[in-house]
This record gives structure tokens, C-alpha cells and sequence, in this order.
């Protein structure tokens, strides 16, 4: 049996597996099959991690995560997590087609997906000019008209990044002001390419094999537009991953998963969640790797608990 | 054993003049689910040797062959029979989900 099984290989996951090695904890990590290095692997230059005055590429600063991981003991498995047991002292893990991992601690680090407008054509034309990944897909759209829908930083960052295929750009925001950061909404607004449409909301995606329009409805008087792009990208946020531990951990009125005060503790003992997966609010690369050392900390006083009440219990093993 | 490279010059010969399903692997180095399945699309090859072939084109060598098809997001795996695409998937996904979707392939 294991001491710690960290679930997820973001920002979080890595660094509660850098610690909790370093520790001497010799953690297992699942990594997942394909999504693994989480969120950032789908971003270019990250510029907001400190140490990087340059800037890092987002799949460049995963690798180097999981190098450091690696060089302490981790242990990375490429397989997705099919079923948690999160009760009892021993904790079950379950991956791909039915290999199970035993742990005494859990830290559960899953991050978020990405969420979709809800449209049925929405997802007939996913890969066919619906994208969720500009990185990934805008080399395509070369000088092509694309949208942009959302508001935050991705939103923009998607937006910014377009600019260097497509002719034109159109952030199409169901508010009239942005959630992004200050510096990400001055190199937006300063974009020449870049045209924003406020209070307005997707409402159809048009094409038959692939996208040829998306119809536009004002959030202020119900107007219709159509918009003339072949390309959409969705940057509308995304929702924590919690449907391994649903009916397992307390969640919050936010989905996120509950955790005493500043702590990583969830409502079961021994099982400790960190990053995206507990962070309504900040869902940050650097917050989310804050996160992962509580977590790890966290499982380390736990375990050496555990460890001296066993001893506590049983004088005579302790003594011998 | 990693995938075989086709090009824009090879296509002809290598995908659709070919005698049995082949699967084109639309990717390219800056893509990251795309590393993350290449892996995965050698696994089921080598596991269905005498069923479905699998190859790989980078879409930014070799532009001819993936504005033809309209590649506009990757990875895309095409599957090809007797010069027609037979089969398109899209995304990386798991080594299971792959195999469910080319269930009739790879049987």
C-alpha cells in the first residue's frame, strides 16, 4: 500500500507530488491518459509564473513540473481514474480497465473542464470549426473570420493569440465590461484585429459540415445578428471535475469541493483535494501550486498522526 | 514502433491507393493533445497488425493534404478505404474511447 495517491497532473498535482517525495512519501501520480499537464498544456506563453521573466511556454512548464516530480520518487501512471473509495483507512483507486492503487492518503487535484454553450449544433460542428483550443486550432483559420466567446482571461488570451492567423477577430461578450486582467484587456483593446461585441449571446451555430455563420442575440433588446465567421472558439469558464467523489465529498454551493479554512482537508479523513478542483475564485497556475504544497503538507502531518496514534495503541510494538 | 510519416507527395500512393483501412493521423509538433495520442494510435497499431494500418501527416509540412480534407482542428484521425474517408475522429481521447470509435476497424 501506498502512503499518498495524487489524482491529476496540473500545477496542484505536481507540486504535492514534489513535495510529498521529498518527504519521503514515495507518491504515486495518475496522471490521466491524454489530458495530462492539465490546462496549461493548451496555452502558449505563460507570463504570470514567477521565475519566468521571459515567459514560459505552458506545455514547457508543465514537462519541467514533472521532471522535478520524477527527480524525488514520483511515480507518473498515463491512465484515467475510472472509481475513488474514499472511505476507510485504506483508499481505493481504480484506473483505466480495472488496475486498483491502494493508498493511505488521497490528494485529489482533477482541475476543471471546460464549458460548452449548450447549443446542439455546438457540439455536431465540435472539431469542425467549433474549437476549444486556440492554440491547438488556430493555424487553421488563416485568414479567416473568427469569434471568440467569453470574457476572461482565456477568453482574451484566445483572442490575442487568433490575431496571428485570422484577418478578423470578434470577442462576443454577453456582458458590457471584462472580467480579464488589466494587462490582457489593453493589448486586446489595442488590437486592430480585434473587434468586441458587448451583450450579446450565441444563439445558433449555422453549417452544414462546418461552421458558416453563428447567430448573435442582444442580452439588452433580443436583436438577431448573424455573424459571418468560420470559426468559433468557447472560452466561457469551466466547471470543477467532481464526478469521481460525487456522493463522496461535501462540495460547495459553487461545485468546488469543500475544504476546512485554508486547509486542504476535505470532509473525509485522509483524502485532501488542492487547485482548480477547490478555488471558485483565484484559478491560477501559481495558486493552484500553492494549493498543491498545502495538500501535500497536509497528507504528511495526517500520516505521521496516524503513525503515532498506531504507536500510541500498541505500546509494545513501539517500545520493541 | 511509431506511426509512418505520409506527405502531400506520398498521399496518393500511401493512403488512397492503398489495398486495406488506413488511418491518417492529421498533427503537428505544437499541439499537445496530438503528442499525447500519437502514443496511444501506435499502441492500438501494434495491437491490430493485420487490421487497420495507421499513419501520420504533419499538417504544417504538408498543407495541400489537410486544406483538401479541411482540417480545421487536431489531432484529426482519418480513416480512408478505398480512397474515401470512411471514419473521422476528432480530439485526443482515451486508448478505450479510440478503440470504440474504430470498433468496425479494428474487429
Amino acid at each position: 500500500m501506498r502512503q499518498v495517491i495524487i489524482v491529476g497532473s496540473g500545477p496542484a498535482g505536481y507540486t504535492a507530488a514534489i513535495y510529498a517525495a521529498r518527504a519521503n512519501l514515495q507518491p504515486l501520480l495518475i496522471a490521466s491518459s491524454v489530458d495530462f499537464g492539465g490546462e496549461l498544456m493548451k496555452t502558449t506563453e505563460v507570463e504570470n509564473f514567477p521565475g519566468f521573466p521571459e515567459a514560459i511556454m505552458g506545455p514547457d512548464l508543465m514537462m519541467r513540473m514533472q521532471q522535478q516530480a520524477e527527480r524525488f520518487g514520483t511515480e507518473i501512471v498515463y491512465d484515467d481514474v475510472t472509481k475513488l473509495e474514499l472511505s476507510g483507512d485504506v483508499k481505493r483507486v481504480t484506473v483505466g480497465e480495472g488496475t486498483v492503487h491502494e493508498a493511505r492518503t488521497i490528494i485529489y487535484a482533477t482541475g476543471s473542464a471546460y464549458r460548452k454553450l449548450g447549443l446542439a449544433d455546438e457540439a455536431r460542428l465540435s472539431g469542425y470549426g467549433v474549437s476549444w483550443c486556440a492554440t491547438c486550432d488556430g493555424a487553421f483559420f488563416k485568414e479567416k473570420k473568427v469569434a471568440v466567446i467569453g470574457g476572461g482571461d482565456s477568453a482574451l488570451e484566445e483572442a490575442t493569440f487568433l490575431t496571428r492567423f485570422a484577418d478578423k477577430v470578434y470577442l462576443v461578450h454577453r456582458r458590457d465590461s471584462l472580467r480579464a486582467s488589466a494587462a490582457m484587456q489593453d493589448r486586446a483593446f489595442a488590437d486592430p484585429k480585434i473587434e468586441f461585441l458587448w451583450n450579446q449571446e450565441v444563439a445558433h451555430v449555422y453549417g452544414d459540415e462546418r461552421v458558416a455563420g453563428i447567430g448573435l442575440v442582444s442580452t439588452v433588446d433580443g436583436t438577431e445578428t448573424t455573424l459571418d465567421v468560420t470559426g468559433m472558439f468557447v472560452a466561457i469558464g469551466a466547471d470543477p471535475r467532481t464526478h469521481l467523489v460525487h456522493g463522496q465529498l461535501d462540495l460547495t454551493p459553487e461545485g468546488t469541493i469543500a475544504v476546512e479554512g485554508r486547509s486542504s482537508r476535505t470532509s473525509i479523513p485522509g483524502v485532501f483535494a488542492a487547485g482548480d478542483v477547490i478555488d471558485p475564485t483565484y484559478k491560477q497556475a501559481a495558486t493552484a501550486a500553492g494549493s498543491g504544497v498545502v495538500a501535500a503538507l497536509d497528507a504528511e502531518h495526517y500520516l505521521a498522526a496516524q503513525d503515532d496514534l498506531q504507536a500510541a495503541v500498541q505500546p509494545a510494538a513501539a517500545t520493541a | 514502433m511509431s506511426a509512418r510519416d505520409v506527405t502531400d507527395a506520398s498521399f496518393q500512393s500511401d493512403v488512397l491507393e492503398h489495398d486495406k483501412p488506413i488511418m491518417v493521423d492529421f498533427w503537428a509538433e505544437w499541439c499537445g493533445p496530438c503528442r499525447a495520442v500519437s502514443p496511444i494510435l501506435d499502441r492500438i497499431a501494434e495491437e491490430n497488425p493485420d487490421k487497420l494500418d495507421i499513419v501520420k501527416l504533419n499538417v504544417d509540412d504538408n498543407p495541400e493534404t489537410a486544406m483538401k480534407y479541411g482540417i480545421t482542428s487536431i489531432p484529426a484521425m482519418y480513416v480512408f478505404k478505398g480512397g474515401e474517408v470512411v471514419k473521422r475522429v476528432i480530439g485526443a481521447k482515451p486508448k478505450p474511447a479510440l478503440e470504440a470509435d474504430l470498433a468496425e476497424f479494428l474487429v
